[in-house]
């Protein structure tokens, strides 16, 4: 039986697309930046407007965040990301197998989407992991590579700098990551394109 | 004004990366002995003090032994020697009638001693084979070839104070100290509109102010020293004195945002020659700083590109297998 109901309000939306814009902006000007070559064979942008979008846009992140943060917080949407301990590693498991080998065999999936339950376990912890870790650490790195006085001058005998930017650099790569297998799970819908619809009108279908 | 906030943030900034131990306060010779600086190591000590005792002092005593009177005079500020300045610098070791006509030490000094020419960097330094790994032939050569040259009365010593020069990028234990004291020598007058102005008619340029397109002008102003973009790159000598005209200076990021970066060829010159090392491009830079595009991991990269891979891989196999099923 077809079942079809709201789950993404629009805050969730909107901030889920300029999310998106955003990274795919930072990842082209970040791989702009870290391949430059004197010769201009630059990826996707000049290394000037790579520096200038790559500013402007994590700027704009951090903001996107905080106010990502605070609406969780304030909507409840929250309640969501709460991983519960007992027995998680077998979900989690669970899952996996699923994904791997149980949907060619037109199994049922074991976690389907509900208004309580809007993730399955690998979705929860790969999203915490991403937007309570991983987005953090790559703001924070972010910021001191933007204001290098703040960070420490030397630690043994290699620059703090360079710390701080192999591990944005770094953070940022495993995002990239994230972002991949994050579109590529969308597609894994009814059909390719019914979880794309959902995150543009809000609704869950299945059938 | 914003040149002195900028020279106190540059100063702090330097301050707080000094990690290094002090410069130790020792050069060597020609033949490679090492000789400690210090007035107190000075052989010339005593007789120098004839000189300082006028020289190392705002004011001096004009006296006229026929008639008994004298007078306290204010000495000029060109011709003020720091006396701790002179022996930690390059010619410590020297008595000043080494280079200055020992006629001078004759008071009231003698107008025929003052209009003599000075010594330059040549007379001492070239053509001899104490000194040929320095190229000093070819300095003087791309110093004539610089825009300093053009001007009228410019010298070696106004970049190169005889009484106070240290020799810096050879022996740096930090370079962060280093790039601020080699910046200060163009500040003295590009930053300096006083003094500026005893050399050249232009109108006053604010550096902070044609400098305002560089990202991050402060980290700019600290990492590196201004002849890094303002001189034209020489292999065989180790401090570039071209220096070109404003309109041929480095603007373009990616000479030294990039692996071929054109530090290598000119700030980290020295120690490039010693050492690669933990898969760094350019990984000499790592020591002291990170110029994003000149710094990238060799291996990180590799890694990034072999993962990526691998990911395209299991999802076209994942693909594959849902394609099959329907």
């Amino acid at each position: 039986m077809a079942k079809r109901f709201y789950l993404y309000p629009v805050w969730i939306r909107s901030w889920h697309l300029i999310n998106a814009i955003l990274f795919i902006i930072l990842i082209l000007t970040g791989l702009s930046m870290h391949y430059a070559s004197m010769d201009n064979r630059y990826f996707f942008f000049t290394f000037e407007s790579a520096v200038a979008w790559h500013n402007v846009a994590a700027f704009i992140l951090t903001a996107s965040y905080v106010f990502y943060v605070l609406g969780n917080i304030v909507t409840g949407n929250g309640k969501y990301y709460r991983i519960k301990r007992k027995k998680f590693m077998q979900k989690l498991v669970k899952q996996s197998v699923y994904y791997g080998y149980g949907m060619f065999k037109g199994e049922e999936h074991p976690f389907p989407v509900s208004e309580r339950r809007k993730f399955n376990p690998l979705q929860k912890l790969s999203y915490v992991l991403a937007m309570y870790v991983g987005l953090p650490v790559l703001i924070i790195s972010g910021f001191g590579l933007l204001f290098p006085e703040i960070l420490v001058g030397q630690f043994f005998g290699i620059s703090g700098l360079a710390y701080t930017s192999v591990l944005h650099a770094t953070m940022g790569f495993i995002l990239f990551i994230f972002m991949v297998i994050h579109i590529y799970t969308c597609t894994l819908g009814d059909k390719p394109s019914t979880l794309f619809k959902s995150m543009i009108d809000g609704y869950h279908e299945e059938h | 004004m914003k040149v002195i906030i900028l020279g106190i943030v540059v100063t702090l900034l330097a301050f707080l990366g000094i990690t290094g131990p002090d410069t130790a306060p020792v050069m060597q010779d020609p033949e490679g002995a090492e000789m400690l600086k210090g007035a107190e190591n000075s052989i010339y000590y005593e007789d120098n003090e004839t000189c300082f005792k006028c020289h190392a002092q705002d004011f001096y005593t004009l006296e006229d032994a026929e008639s008994g009177l004298s007078q306290k005079r204010v000495m000029c500020q060109n011709y003020i020697v720091d006396r701790d300045e002179y022996y930690q610098s390059n010619h410590w070791s020297f008595a000043c009638t080494d280079c200055h006509s020992w006629e001078f030490s004759n008071f009231p000094h003698p107008t025929a001693e003052r209009l003599q020419d000075h010594f330059s960097c040549l007379d001492c330094h070239g053509y001899d084979e104490a000194y040929a790994q320095y190229h000093f032939e070819e300095i003087e050569e791309e110093y004539n070839a610089s825009t300093h040259a053009e001007i009228e009365g410019f010298s070696c010593w106004d970049c190169h104070n005889p009484h106070s020069y240290e020799i810096n990028i050879r022996t740096s234990t930090n370079l962060k100290e280093t790039i601020l004291y080699d910046n200060n020598i163009c500040l003295e007058c590009h930053g300096n509109y006083s003094n500026f102005r005893l050399l050249s008619d232009i109108d006053e340029v604010d550096v902070v102010v044609s400098h305002e397109w560089l990202p991050n002008q402060v980290a700019h102003f600290a990492g590196v020293r201004c002849i890094e973009c303002h001189t034209s790159i020489n292999d065989s000598i180790l401090v570039a004195h071209h220096i070109l005209p404003k309109e041929q200076a480095v603007r373009n990021c990616t000479e030294c945002h990039s692996s071929d970066s054109r530090l290598m060829a000119t700030l980290y010159k020295f120690e490039a020659k010693e050492q690669r090392k933990r898969g760094f491009l350019n990984g000499v830079i790592v020591n002291n700083s990170y110029v994003i595009g000149a710094t990238r991991n060799y291996f990180l990269n590799v890694a990034s590109v072999v993962i990526f891979a691998g990911l395209m891989l299991v999802l076209m196999i994942h693909v594959f297998f849902r394609i099959k099923k329907k």
